[in-house]
């Protein structure tokens, strides 16, 4: 039978709670124009996931660009106002790179936006939905949790070089523990800092125990200020009674020039890569002449398809013959009467490249069944 | 039923020696052992499924989520980038990614270098780093006669013994990078299997700590 769920596609449902969701929280739609200048993306390349963009000449001789990302967007209309917090969300669709196939993709996007003086609720909430979005999708799905402000500062104070930072920095994204301690050995580390560095790569577990194992570690004003911030959010999370699904791992994020403070990414059994990712990111508003700050995050919806793989098992469940003799208004009564039990496809000959679960025939005496070869 | 991992393990000698280390650290799974045509290989009551992939594809079945980890040579980790965990060291199949060029080379440092390799992204990361231009030249094999032919100046290549290099007149003259086999993860299965990928990991840890 075919149900109304099974018409609706994974992404298509999702974005219907979605929206249910984030209006709930008090975060209206933001509609936007397919087009934006090119002139947006090159002054931020680097806070776009792929710096490759469809560009075209308007009419007017400027250069659009399709969108290949909506933060930017939403950013340059805000209103940079004190006391004051947007909150929007979005469904749109980006186009970039591919990374496999190296050719341009539309990609389905959902996410929010909430910009303005953030209070550290307004972070808790967005992080709150993100794992509420995670959970609308999936039963089986995990949020992890970092913090560029935690990390920043424990490179900082590790005596470092710039180079060996990003190196140290690479490494941590990759859960890459060997190296990070070959670059520590290499750049003259003291034991202290080499520990609280690759406690970094080491403890990626639950709140609780990730919290209690980092706490100890931290001497500087600032690590402590943003463990501060992190111990925050998490008691938030533990109290909304998500924190099974939620892991603190501090590999989420690589890009220290745009994120802050929070930064997250989501997982779901089934979907080989991250479906949702976000984060605070005052430094990219900082860069635009902002004073305020932001957080967000987007959900790449088209990731949703690769969860259909076991989900129709036929194309059409009847397929209906019928003859050059066949009144219309008797076909016409068959298709009634079989689309009940679910959809029905009438031709004269069943196609080839068609699957069904049953092949019926009208004819003078009424409907019989065929054989389904 | 027990939770199966999917092991992408790299065809040749190499993989060969990387079942080795799983079987000692406690994942065996005898039917790899036999002579035969099959491509996957499993043992439900370890938790663990092997299948033999082209070495360079480790790096895809994993990022792609086909297998949950896989063990890549580093140089097609810094070559392809993909979006992996890489969880550990193998301490094998230890060679470098290195420059190297006809003995009497001079770096011409009047004009653009040309670079013949297999791998571009390395080598323009390389040059990249100390602002030299180059002209990569990409080649699928037989790099060391590049340099001899005039098609390059110099090539970036992996060097085990050196010997190819020694009797075709070349010599290393830079070295890139250290290279040995990694055990990678696919991030989403990491999320989803953690506690049997980190119970492999350190499986092979043991191993690897105790041949060193």
């Amino acid at each position: 039978m075919l149900s109304n769920e099974r018409i609706i596609k994974n992404d298509e449902r999702a974005i219907f709670t979605l929206r249910s969701l984030y209006s709930k929280y008090g975060y209206s739609q933001f509609k936007m124009s397919r087009f934006e200048e090119y002139d947006l993306y090159v002054k931020n390349k680097d806070f776009l996931v792929s710096d490759e963009v469809i560009t075209f000449t308007d009419r007017n001789g400027r250069l659009m660009a399709l969108k290949p990302d909506v933060t930017l967007s939403i950013i340059k209309n805000s209103i940079d106002k004190k006391n004051t917090v947007q909150k929007v969300y979005y469904n749109e669709n980006v186009y970039r790179v591919s990374k496999g196939t190296h050719s341009f993709k539309e990609i389905m996007q959902a996410g929010l936006e909430c910009i303005g003086d953030l209070h550290s609720y307004d972070i808790a909430e967005v992080v709150l939905l993100a794992v509420k979005s995670l959970a609308l999708i999936s039963d089986s799905y995990v949020l992890d949790i970092s913090h560029m402000g935690l990390v920043a500062a424990i490179l900082d104070s590790s005596g470092l070089s710039h180079d060996g930072k990003a190196k140290a920095h690479a490494c941590l994204h990759q859960k890459n523990a060997h190296e990070l301690y070959a670059i520590c050995k290499e750049e003259g580390v003291d034991k202290a800092n080499t520990k609280k560095l690759c406690a970094l790569v080491e403890n990626c577990a639950d709140v609780k125990t990730v919290l209690s194992a980092v706490a100890p570690l931290l001497d500087k004003d600032k690590e402590k200020e943003a463990f501060e911030e992190l111990s925050t959010l998490c008691s938030i999370i533990e109290h909304s009674g998500y924190s099974s699904h939620v892991t603190l791992d501090f590999s989420v994020g690589n890009d220290m020039k745009y994120y802050s403070g929070v930064v997250f990414k989501g997982y779901i059994q089934g979907i080989p890569t991250s479906i949702l990712s976000g984060g605070q990111y005052d430094k990219l508003l900082k860069k635009m002449g902002r004073t305020s700050g932001a957080i967000g995050f987007a959900l790449y919806l088209d990731l949703l398809e690769q969860l259909d793989f076991d989900g129709n098992d036929y194309d059409i469940d009847t397929v209906l013959l019928y003859s050059e003799d066949t009144a219309p208004l008797e076909l016409t009564k068959a298709v009634d009467e079989l689309s009940k039990e679910g959809s029905v496809l009438v031709c004269t000959k069943k196609p080839k490249s068609i699957s069904c679960r049953k092949v019926m025939k009208l004819t003078k005496e009424g409907l019989t069944l065929e054989d389904n070869g | 039923m027990k939770t199966m991992v999917n092991v992408a393990l790299p065809k040749g000698r190499l993989g060969e020696k990387v079942y080795n280390y799983f079987k000692e650290a406690g994942f065996e799974c005898p039917s790899i052992e036999e002579t035969n045509r099959k491509l996957i290989f499993e043992n439900p009551e370890k938790g663990v499924r092997y299948f033999w992939v082209k070495p360079s594809d480790v790096a895809i079945y994993v990022e792609r989520g086909a297998a949950d980890i896989g063990v890549a040579g580093k140089d097609i980790l810094l070559e392809y980038e993909p979006d992996v965990y890489e969880l550990l060291d193998m301490d094998m199949g230890k060679c470098r990614m290195a420059v190297a060029a006809k003995k009497d080379f001079r770096d011409p440092k009047g004009r653009t270098l040309r670079v013949a390799t297999k791998f571009p992204n390395i080598a323009e990361t390389f040059y990249n780093e100390k602002c030299r231009d180059i002209d990569i030249i990409k080649l699928n094999g037989s790099i060391e006669i590049a340099p001899i032919l005039g098609l390059s100046d110099v090539i970036v290549d992996i060097v085990e013994t050196g010997t190819t290099l020694k009797e075709n007149d070349l010599e290393v003259v830079d070295t890139i990078v250290p290279i040995s086999a990694r055990l990678i993860a696919n991030k989403s299965g990491y999320k989803f299997k953690n506690a049997e990928i980190l119970a492999i990991r350190q499986g092979l840890e043991e191993q690897v700590r105790k041949r060193k």
